[in-house]
């Protein structure tokens, strides 16, 4: 657990089946679901739900890892940051051309979605478009 | 008294059903050994998911725009009980424990005159319900953990019993299921889930670290928006870690009644072969009689 005097923030992201990373950072960026907010040390107590995107974890002033998420929740205090996600994968994991299917295929879906399945439909896609982004991004990296 | 060949049979085939089951000991055990793992795996996210909630709902007024999923519906006319059991058995008393107290539940609440419900998990709870209680059954999942549980197959269920819950079909749930206790040990869990029970949270947010003096969150979106997001992602997280508990006691519960078997037939197989080794002796030894005797009358 990080205390003040090292201005860390103790990160943690879960996901159902483990303790997917448990570490101290400078920072941590959420993509929440009112916008993107950085976690330091001392941050205010908040409470939010996350969009389907990347969290990037800040050390010495650069990403030491970047995840990507499908959504859940988030919750800071100024000692730490707890993220829950049903799944997350590191995003140099990620395929451009998987991502891209998922894509297709949710847009397919969207398109012969009746009422009902719709909503479900939407969020899908909105998933699929953003690890479309996240993938082509660390693409662009390498 | 049996013939030496019908002994003979006996013995081998006891040795055939023996070896059997200490094969399925040793599946259970390595089975055991991996849904053990699963189930310590999904505690953390459990607990931080309590820890959420318990942040919430500390929040006063948090309570007032809470939907009928933490409030209930105002009444418990009706009563959905979710029974978790194995699909297949020789597992000793691992489902029967479920369905003795799921019938004595159910009788219960049939005796206040109240509505029951039932959706098995499990084909052993549907086999061992439906003669009594029939007509309640309204859906049964099989095959669930045949690889181990997933997160999603506990998505399944508790998207029905969402569905199910907004549709109006029942009041209150419970879910019943074994916890794991230890390999030998299994307890009989009933968890009301629906609507979701302060107390039991609390208990549960007792082994994560303690915030300090609970300090005052800001919500973004609102607090109703987080707990409608919340609750049902909670009600998974509640399925899936029963789904868990249930298939590490079902391994478990499967190991100790396979090395039962296995001990008790090598109890058998001992036995069988006195018999057999007397019979054969008395055998010879009248030969002998018979020989000698002979020799004499000559």
């Amino acid at each position: 657990m990080a205390d003040a005097a090292t201005n860390k923030v103790a990160f943690e992201l879960v996901t159902p089946t483990a303790l997917a990373i448990s570490e101290d950072v400078d920072m941590v960026v959420v993509p929440g679901s009112e916008g993107d907010f950085g976690v330091l040390a001392g941050h205010t107590p908040i409470l939010t739900t996350v969009r389907p995107g990347v969290i990037n974890m800040y050390t010495g002033g650069a990403i030491t890892k970047s995840l990507f998420v499908e959504g859940g929740f988030a919750e800071a205090n100024p000692e730490r940051c707890t993220v829950l996600a049903e799944s997350a994968t590191d995003v140099s994991e990620l395929s451009a051309a998987d991502a891209e299917a998922r894509l297709t295929a949710a847009r397919e879906a969207l398109a012969s979605a009746d009422e009902d399945a719709k909503e479900a439909a939407e969020k899908e896609l909105r998933i699929a478009e953003e690890m479309v982004r996240a993938a082509g991004g660390s693409a662009a990296q390498h | 008294m049996a013939t030496l060949k019908e002994l003979k049979t006996r013995i081998s085939s006891v040795k055939s059903t023996q070896k059997i089951t200490s094969a399925m000991k040793m599946v259970a055990a390595s089975r055991l050994k991996r849904a053990q793992e699963a189930a310590e795996a999904g505690r953390p996210y459990a607990e931080r998911m309590e820890r959420m909630m318990a942040s919430i709902l500390d929040n006063p007024g948090a309570l007032e725009g809470a939907g009928a999923l933490l409030s209930g519906t105002g009444s418990d006319d009706t009563h959905l009980i979710v029974v978790v059991t194995s699909d297949r058995g020789l597992c000793g008393g691992f489902n029967s424990s479920i369905s003795r107290e799921s019938r004595i539940r159910i009788r219960e609440l049939h005796g206040d005159s109240k509505n029951v419900k039932i959706l098995c998990v499990g084909r052993k709870g549907r086999d061992q319900l439906k003669t009594e209680f029939g007509d309640a059954i309204i859906d049964t999942y099989e095959g669930i953990g045949k690889a181990g549980v997933q997160f999603d197959e506990a998505q399944g269920v508790a998207a029905k019993i969402i569905e199910m819950f907004e549709a109006g079909e029942f009041d209150v749930c419970t879910i019943i299921y074994n916890k794991f206790v230890s390999a030998i040990t299994q307890e009989v869990t009933p968890r009301q889930i629906i609507p979701v029970q302060l107390a039991e949270a609390e208990d549960e947010a007792e082994t994560a670290a303690p915030t300090g003096p609970s300090a005052i969150y800001e919500f973004e979106p609102s607090e109703e928006e987080i707990l409608a997001e919340l609750l049902p992602a909670n009600l998974n997280v509640q399925v899936f870690r029963a789904l868990l508990e249930s298939s590490a006691s079902e391994h478990g519960a499967r190991m100790s009644a396979m090395d039962n078997a296995t001990r008790n037939a090598g109890e058998m197989i001992d036995d069988l072969s006195m018999i057999y080794n007397r019979t054969r002796q008395a055998k010879i030894t009248s030969e002998l009689i018979e020989i000698i005797s002979g020799a004499e009358a000559l």
